[in-house]
């Protein structure tokens, strides 16, 4: 699946250092030039998310680098940390105790499983069917039924969103395309094109950001902000079309999917929270909050490119 | 080092996050009680004081519970080195003073305790009414600061009567420091103590 030596592979990650090395010196260079209280608070919330994009880059290489299993695992895991804070914010009941036992330990390292063995029919239904009946079950066995509805929908949204969702990032090693060897190219287009959307959609939103897009549900996320990083985002990942399967205007288009389905997960978790009248998922990752916040993108937007590849581009 | 070890997995799977409202703890001589939902409780508590503090912060624990079979007797006396206390018992005064004196002289003057003064595993929902002997304790050694902690959702991680946990996130907030004022009734000081605790939970 992934090869050390495939040369775009290499430019990729590259630029992607380079990348981290001038956001690097920028943060310096504002952190010297920050007068006011809250423009230095700002700056250090921004130098702390950068040093955290350093260890999450390293991590991710270094995993894509070892090949299938090592991806495999990485995102096994982040399914797990993700799933570890959606269940502490949902209402979920002590009678519930054994249907999440089941969640994590057999359902989540099953999906992942599946995707080491290539069984893709299984992996696109285990969770939607099998998980959907194990999960209703299980709570029937608990034998409560106050709010059995939304205990066990909570439950099975839960694992729909941190495990299955995710799950089809690294089921894109497994996609046979013809004349394309590499897959993990694929894997770092779609982080990429997702991360750098976050980024760029807050740096715009913070330059010229006026008009708020969701006012009730996050109050920070603007139009400018999201045309701004939609944009751009998408224009990066047209420029690194030649890492991928796509022509230039294909990449820019299942870009712009990449970065609307981003932008709806990103929506959509922000409204759980405010829900749940918590800021941040957790405080995993310093400056970003926890695994479910930086991820929320990904969710959404992980599904989307990987049916729109496979639709697309496998015979 | 088997403790060492117990901590660092009570953590990972209870995901603690740790909050002191006053500054860290110390050596000092304390009480630190907390409302008591899981078996979890006192590893993830423990493990939440400063590494040095450890070796001087032993658990009060039920004898009937832990001192029934090979391995409980050996966690508890070797890698914990808890103090059993006779929970319920006759009922009369006489065995409670005993208990009480007991758990003072296992203190000398350099151990802190890890109590559960609701006495019993809760279902999370409410904190139970307090035993007395928090304040059998404070009149035994005057002056003995104790302080309210806060262990928030081991009643989701592991609940009464299930085996394995769901490593889902958890809280501990340590509270500041309190102590039995003079000539503080003991329904009042019992009260205010568990008031404290409910506060932490509010936070």
């Amino acid at each position: 699946m992934t090869r050390l030596s495939d040369p775009a592979l290499v430019r990729l990650v590259g630029g992607v250092l380079v990348l981290l090395a001038v956001a690097t010196a920028v943060g310096f260079v504002l952190s010297r030039r920050a007068r006011t209280e809250s423009a230095r608070a700002t700056v250090a919330n921004l130098n702390a998310r950068i040093r955290a994009w350093w260890i999450m880059v390293a991590v991710f290489t270094i995993a894509v680098w070892t090949g299938g299993i090592g991806s495999i695992v990485l995102f096994a895991l982040m399914s797990l940390l993700a799933l570890r804070e959606f269940v502490t914010l949902a209402p979920t009941r002590q009678e519930d105790h054994r249907t999440l036992l089941w969640s994590f330990f057999a359902v989540t390292p099953l999906q992942y499983y599946l995707i080491g063995i290539r069984w893709y029919g299984l992996f696109a239904i285990m969770i939607p069917v099998y998980a959907f009946v194990l999960v209703a079950v299980s709570n029937v066995i608990a034998g409560r039924t106050d709010r059995f509805l939304e205990r066990t929908a909570t439950i099975h949204w839960g694992l729909m969103v941190c495990v299955y969702c995710v799950s089809h990032a690294p089921a894109l090693l497994i996609l046979d395309i013809p004349g394309y060897r590499t897959n993990a190219k694929l894997l770092v287009f779609l982080v990429l094109v997702v991360q750098i959307s976050d980024v760029l959609q807050y740096v715009f939103g913070k330059l010229f950001g006026k008009h708020p897009i969701a006012p009730v549900i996050s109050p920070n996320k603007t139009w400018e902000g999201f045309a701004g990083g939609v944009l751009t985002a998408s224009l990066v990942g047209t420029a690194i079309w030649w890492a991928t399967p796509f022509t230039p205007p294909q990449a820019f288009a299942l870009s712009v999917a990449i970065t609307l389905a981003g932008f709806a997960g990103g929506l959509v978790m922000s409204a759980i929270k405010r829900d749940r009248g918590v800021k941040d998922y957790g405080a995993l990752i310093a400056g970003h909050g926890g695994m479910l916040d930086r991820i929320d993108s990904l969710c959404f937007a992980a599904p989307v490119f990987f049916h729109l590849t496979r639709y697309f581009f496998t015979p | 080092m088997i403790a060492g070890l117990l901590a660092s997995v009570a953590r990972l799977v209870s995901g603690a996050s740790v909050f002191y409202l006053d500054k860290p703890p110390d050596e000092r001589q304390r009480v630190y009680f907390a409302n008591h939902t899981s078996h979890l409780d006192f590893v993830v508590l423990w493990s939440a004081l400063p590494p040095n503090l450890r070796p001087l912060v032993r658990p009060v624990a039920a004898r009937d519970y832990w001192d029934k079979g090979a391995l409980r007797r050996y966690f508890s006396e070797k890698v914990f080195r808890a103090i059993l206390i006779d929970r319920g018992g006759s009922g009369s005064v006489g065995d409670a003073r005993g208990t009480i004196d007991r758990l003072a002289a296992e203190m000398e003057n350099r151990y802190s305790i890890i109590v559960f003064p609701e006495g019993t595993r809760g279902s999370g929902e409410e904190i139970a009414p307090f035993k007395s002997g928090l304040y059998h304790l404070c009149r035994q050694k005057p002056g003995l600061e104790l302080v309210p902690v806060y262990l928030d959702n081991m009643n989701r991680i592991l609940p009464k009567g299930e085996l394995l946990p769901v490593p889902m996130l958890s809280r501990v907030i340590l509270g500041r420091p309190m102590a039995l004022e003079p000539g503080e009734p003991k329904p009042a000081f019992l009260e205010r103590a568990r008031e404290a605790i409910r506060e932490l939970r509010g936070l």
